[in-house]
């Protein structure tokens, strides 16, 4: 299970021999170095692996690993082998994760940058990664300005947007556990979207909000929330936080019996978080972003069984997230037949991940002008025990991403191409 | 609203009561031994995961009985194997070394456990409220504050009545007299640490019940235990723990009025504490230099 | 005191700083990389102003340096995009926190010391942390990037060019550094030395020691809190990490690490801690494990720091 971070100490050493031989030119300035045939691509991913993010981070680097397997074995990218490089970009230390994506960049010369889970650690991501002009692909920061009002044309995104997710659970919600909601919140750009994103979409269906509180990331005792919640008394506690925020908040809920009392549902969840809670704390609505059990859709069982097979467990949303995110990286360059990040993003936008990489019902694809994959979203219930232990969810609505994305001119996107 | 005030009272102490548990145990070590614990939080993670690993086999209250034990062994290793060498140099060393050994904590567990939360069982008599009315009193909750009180009460009487605790508050007061009268000052030191990591331990098992367990649980508990220690005064044992208690209390109220100022108020009472009265409320006279 | 070897040490580390852009690449580093080694060195060599040469440990440093990064990156942000402006904003901002912090706490001595120096520390970071409205909570200020330093007769790229950057920071190193070596040199920093040396000498000989530590701190905290400004800028993005209780260990280590008693050691610290956390956090990811042993290594073997050994081993 030990994950290996790749070596470059040796390529390290071949540099710096060449580096001597040809001082002057180092000082001259960072020239793109014409790759050699036996080079291999480099995708550099600079994501959590300590800290509150750390169990996500973790599970999407495996579907990174798994994909790289696979595009190894199918003869690589453009006939290179692919290498990863993972670095540690702490849960929330932008310093850290800034300096990381440089160093990938700037030290790695790779050829693509993945990362953040953090929404605020993705975005300023971008900003280098956009300033040096490679390829960037984030998995799983949700923040809507990620493919929104900051969109980069170098800047694709794997997961939804906030606002799909909202646009996705909303009906269900509000037919399983009524209209009037108490939100707790998040305090982040993430938490913000999301609750922003269900306020508009509960708005097109005629919810009330009774009211909201905003706990602040890494909240452990969520009691006097939940006081406040019950005392509005709303149909359905709204839960938007994540992690172990989640787990802590619906933890102390339903030993408060608010379960009893009132729906407790939310927007995004995660399988992560439902396998922390104890059963009892499995319920709720939610929407799913994608799940293990597709009995009926091609691939999704080889692709489980392999992902067991590396590490005993299923995969996770996040799994599919970062399994994605490194297949894109492939599918570019094979499309554009180039490493040019400007080609390979014209041959991204608008690409459809072929069946064995998308996983689900109706084949996602990048959208235009926005670089956002619109995917399926998978609408359902939390429960106990199903078919399975691992079978913590009942999808019992999968929504087409086309439906939940909303325009182009929601979104807020004005993509500028460089000339 | 006045409900709302009453229920974040309640909860305040109850939280209050918590910290205390954890600030106790980091006050004995620091008033014998002058070594404030940054491994302190690890301590405490620690001991809930050995529960949650023991819980299988002996059930939730053979855990909560020898898990913070186990942990106040590897305290007491740890402290004959690094700490001890450290007494008697600039506090620095110490603070920096437990300092390491946090980092060391949160990535062992991590390796071992994994960095994703694990789900604690609770006993079913204990997961449910009271009554509706009072539905935020749980039983877990009761039966935490019963628990850490009665803790207390055995530690009060433990340094009150033993000759082990007469020594170590005789240590506290003045170690030279107490070295100079052939007790032996390491070992005492050890058994103290121990006693304190066992408070550690304790308060990581009650913590897990109510919060999810993940490596980094101690970390958020760590600094109002430090707050409590300042608010109550150095060196005054019956001063954390009302150090605690106020802190948790004015958290809670806090919480009703001003959420999100419900940190920075222990940190205006620290404030304000060290403005007034420097040694702290119960502090003793001398100690602040 | 060996007079020559010291400059000679001077000397090596002001040309070893002057190239370093220029071979770090070869070395397997990047620009980035000798641009944090400054900024963290001139934190760690601000902490040992009151470290190392006062004789009183504060843990919480990394408050003054990320009140420092705030007021730089809300500067630029919110009042005018200018570099130089943001640093002088974040500098006073530093310094005015830690003047009224100081005075509350410069009665206090050792642990205790120590222990509310943490505990205050805290409080600017949960402002920073909870008050979302301004401060952008969790997610940090974003949103901004440095500007181009406008000298009149040109314009310096700061943002696109690493290297004009890495040299704009060691200009700032250079001033605050002499200014803190002229202070140390001068009868002020003499009297800090006595203070550190025998508090109560000093006291009878009617030092108001005191004022003096509350003074000491201040400086400290404002070099800092410059330090905190530069960070700010090469991030171009600032959020809570930058002012809590880790940091400030990092740079008490940094500070043990090179030589507390050493003009230089901070720096030196600095460049080993920064240069190892990067590269064991890109070969494991246990790297924390790694960092936790580095810590209890260094207290258990090398309490006197690398410069210490050297000194003593007759090399400098």
């Amino acid at each position: 299970m030990a994950t290996r971070m790749p070596k470059h100490g040796v390529n390290r050493r071949t540099l710096l021999k060449a580096a001597a031989a040809t001082g002057a030119l180092q000082v001259a300035g960072p020239f793109i170095i014409a790759a050699r045939g036996e080079e291999p691509v480099k995708i550099g991913l600079d994501n959590p692996l300590t800290g509150t993010y750390a169990a996500v981070g973790k599970n999407e680097l495996i579907g990174c690993q798994l994909a790289l397997e696979q595009i190894n074995a199918k003869g690589g990218i453009l006939g290179r082998q692919a290498e990863l490089l993972v670095e540690d970009s702490t849960s929330g230390d932008a310093g850290t994760a800034v300096q990381k994506a440089r160093k990938l960049i700037e030290r790695d010369k790779v050829n693509f940058l993945l990362g953040n889970v953090n929404s605020a650690l993705a975005l300023a991501m971008a900003d280098v990664s956009s300033e040096k002009g490679v390829l960037h692909i984030v998995p799983g920061g949700h923040t809507d300005a990620v493919t929104g009002a900051t969109c980069h044309w170098n800047v694709f995104r794997v997961c939804n947007t906030t606002q799909m997710e909202a646009n996705a659970v909303t009906p269900t919600l509000i037919k399983n556990a009524g209209k009037k909601w108490y939100f707790i919140t998040p305090d982040y750009a993430f938490g913000h979207t999301l609750q922003a994103g269900l306020e508009k979409a509960g708005g097109k269906a005629g919810y009330t909000k009774v009211g909201g509180d905003l706990t602040p990331l890494g909240t452990t005792d969520f009691s006097s929330y939940l006081i406040k919640a019950q005392a509005a008394n709303p149909d359905v506690i709204i839960f938007l936080t994540q992690g172990d925020d989640m787990i802590n908040a619906l933890k102390q809920a339903v030993q408060f019996g608010l379960d009893k009392r009132f729906h407790l549902a939310g927007g995004q969840q995660e399988l992560e978080a439902l396998e922390g809670l104890p059963p009892e704390a499995r319920i709720g609505t939610w929407v799913f972003e994608w799940y293990w059990n597709q009995p009926n859709v091609p691939h999704v069982k080889d692709f489980v069984d392999a992902i067991k097979k590396k590490t005993g467990r299923v995969p996770t949303a996040r799994t599919w997230f970062g399994f994605a995110s490194t297949w894109s990286c492939a599918l570019a360059a094979n499309e554009a037949k180039s490493l040019d990040a400007v080609k390979m993003a014209k041959a991204l936008s608008g690409l459809k991940l072929p069946p064995e990489v998308s996983l689900m019902p109706d084949q996602a694809f990048y959208r235009v002008g926005q670089n956002q994959l619109i995917p399926n979203l998978f609408v359902g219930q939390a429960q106990a025990k199903g078919s399975a232990p691992d079978d913590l969810f009942k999808v019992t609505e999968v929504v087409k991403g086309t439906d939940a994305a909303g325009t182009l001119e929601e979104t807020g996107c004005k993509m500028k191409w460089p000339v | 609203m006045t409900q709302l005030l009453l229920f974040n009272v309640f909860n305040g102490l109850i939280v209050g009561a918590f910290y205390a548990l954890m600030a106790l145990g980091l006050s004995l070590i620091l008033n014998l031994s002058g070594v404030i614990n940054f491994a302190h939080g690890g301590f405490l993670a620690l001991g809930a995961y050995i529960a949650y690993t023991l819980i299988p086999y002996v059930g939730f209250w053979g855990g909560l009985a020898i898990a913070p034990f186990a942990t106040a062994a590897v305290g007491i290793v740890v402290e004959w194997a690094l700490i001890r060498r450290l007494y008697g140099r600039d506090p620095l060393y110490s603070l920096l070394l437990t300092f390491g050994l946090a980092y060391i904590f949160e990535d062992v567990l991590r390796a071992i456990w994994g960095a994703q939360s694990v789900p604690y069982p609770i006993p079913p008599e204990l997961s449910t409220p009271l009554s509706s009315q009072f539905f935020f009193l749980t039983g877990y909750r009761l039966f935490m504050v019963g628990l850490a009180a009665l803790v207390v009460l055995a530690l009060f009487l433990i340094l009150n009545r033993t000759r082990l605790g007469m020594r170590i508050r005789a240590g506290t007061a003045d170690l030279e007299t107490v070295s100079v009268l052939g007790i032996n000052v390491r070992i005492l030191r050890t058994l103290n640490f121990g006693l304190g990591i066992y408070l550690a331990g304790l308060a990581g098992v009650l913590a897990a019940g109510m919060l999810g367990l993940q490596p980094t649980i101690g970390t958020s508990l760590i600094m109002p235990s430090f707050v409590a220690i300042i608010v109550g005064g150095l060196g005054s044992l019956p001063g954390t723990l009302l150090g605690g208690l106020l802190i948790g209390l004015a958290a809670g109220i806090t919480a009703v009025f001003f959420p999100s100022a419900t940190e920075a108020v222990m940190y205006v009472m620290m404030g304000l504490v060290l403005l007034v009265r420097p040694r702290g409320l119960l502090g003793e006279e001398g100690r602040v230099s | 005191m060996k007079r020559v070897p010291a400059v000679a040490w001077t000397g090596l580390i002001w040309l070893v700083l002057l190239t370093m852009p220029y071979w770090m690449r070869a070395v397997g580093g990047y620009t980035e990389l000798a641009s944090r080694v400054l900024v963290l060195g001139l934190a760690a060599m601000s902490l040992n102003f009151l470290l190392g040469f006062t004789g009183v440990l504060s843990f919480g440093h990394a408050a003054y340096f990320g009140l420092g990064a705030y007021g730089a990156a809300m500067t630029i942000k919110y009042i005018a995009p200018s570099t130089p402006l943001g640093i002088l904003v974040g500098v006073a901002t530093g310094t005015l926190a830690a003047m009224v912090i100081g005075a509350l706490i410069a009665r206090l001595r050792g642990v205790y010391f120590a222990m509310v120096t943490i505990a205050f520390g805290q409080v600017f970071y949960f402002i920073a942390f909870r008050w979302n409205s301004v401060t952008g909570g969790d997610d940090g200020v974003t949103g901004w990037k440095r500007q181009a330093l406008d000298l009149g007769l040109a314009k310096i790229d700061l943002l696109g060019n690493d290297k004009a950057f890495y040299y704009f920071i060691l200009a700032c190193f250079a001033i605050a550094v002499t200014l803190m070596w002229l202070l140390l040199r001068s009868p002020f920093g003499r009297t800090l030395l006595a203070i550190r040396e025998n508090e109560r000498r000093a006291r009878f000989l009617g030092v108001p020691v005191e004022r003096h530590i509350w003074l000491s701190f201040v400086i400290s905290c404002c070099f800092v809190s410059l330090a905190g400004t530069l960070y700010a800028l090469l991030n171009n993005f600032t959020d809570p990490r930058a002012l809590r209780w880790d940091q400030s260990g990092n740079f008490v280590i940094m500070a043990v690490l090179g030589g507390m008693r050493s003009f230089w050691g901070p720096l030196i610290g600095a460049a080993i801690f920064v240069v190892l956390q990067d590269y064991v956090s890109s070969h494991t990811e246990n790297w924390m494990s790694f960092i936790g042993l580095f810590f209890v290594l260094v207290v258990l073997f090398f309490p006197r720091g690398v410069l210490g050994i050297l000194r003593r081993k007759g090399m400098a």
